[in-house]
């Protein structure tokens, strides 16, 4: 696999960018890395970020994922911005929990509860 | 089944141990949240032992993963040959001051997942033993 290639699948709706990770496991630290980039990018080059960050794929995520996220969620908080996150699988989930970011991060159901939720 | 492992940061190699790991649970007949507990536990101490352990050490040096599969536990040790590290230092990533602090989960997240885990060796060595639920 090149390594410039994308880990991600990106796409534009009602003003909402949506992400998909494609790895069902987000552990590689290089890997995480090049999301973290990517998904900086996007933020960078908006005024009014809006991104949903779908999990529907996922099934093992590792802490240095959750730092990624964190320095995600500032990023997008820094520039007035909204990020939510969506199809969370139950045992990742309970990896949100111990950690307590589940109080951190708005987690929603499903990708459609999500973009309802978008202002 | 048991086995030591040298394996440095290679994510093939993780990738191949794991698969390893995982092929020996499923033999002694752990359900999935068992499988999810360990692999997480796994890859947080390597990338604590790679990341931490290792700062200052060449690239490609290995560390040492020792493992025990039973139908009771799955015992795990990982070893770096860094200079150790006082595991009381590790801050509380849970305490309010540090809940958006980007790092700092994994040990949380061993000793959450695992029954037992345990410092040896002045930090060098984190044994993990993850007993097989009633």
């Amino acid at each position: 696999m090149p390594a410039e290639e994308t880990r991600l699948r990106i796409t534009e709706q009602d003003g909402v960018t949506r992400i998909e990770f494609l790895d069902r496991n987000i552990l590689d630290e290089a890997s995480i890395q090049r999301i973290g980039e990517e998904i900086t990018d996007i933020i960078d080059n908006s005024s009014d970020p809006k991104l949903l960050i779908n999990f529907s794929q996922v099934d093992h995520m590792s802490s240095a994922a959750l730092g990624t996220l964190i320095t995600i969620h500032h990023k997008i908080r820094n520039r007035s911005g909204e990020l939510r996150l969506a199809n969370i699988d139950p045992q990742i989930q309970e990896v949100f929990s111990i950690t307590k970011l589940d109080r951190i991060f708005t987690i929603h159901e499903d990708v459609d509860d999500a973009m309802k939720a978008f202002g | 089944m048991s086995a030591s492992v040298h394996i440095p940061n290679d994510r093939p190699r993780i990738d191949q141990l794991w698969g390893d790991i995982e092929a020996a649970m499923q033999v002694h007949g752990y359900a999935a949240a068992s499988v999810f507990a360990v692999r997480l536990a796994l890859e947080e101490a390597m990338t604590n032992a790679f990341k931490h352990g290792l700062k200052d050490l060449p690239e490609g040096t290995p560390i040492t993963v020792d493992y025990t599969i039973t139908d009771a536990r799955v015992s795990i040790a990982v070893e770096d040959p860094g200079p150790g590290f006082d595991p009381d230092d590790v801050p509380d990533p849970t305490a309010e001051e540090n809940l958006t602090r980007p790092g700092g989960r994994g040990l949380l997240l061993i000793r959450s997942y695992m029954t037992h885990a345990e410092f040896k060796n002045q930090g060098r060595r984190l044994e993990m033993v993850y007993e097989r639920p009633d």
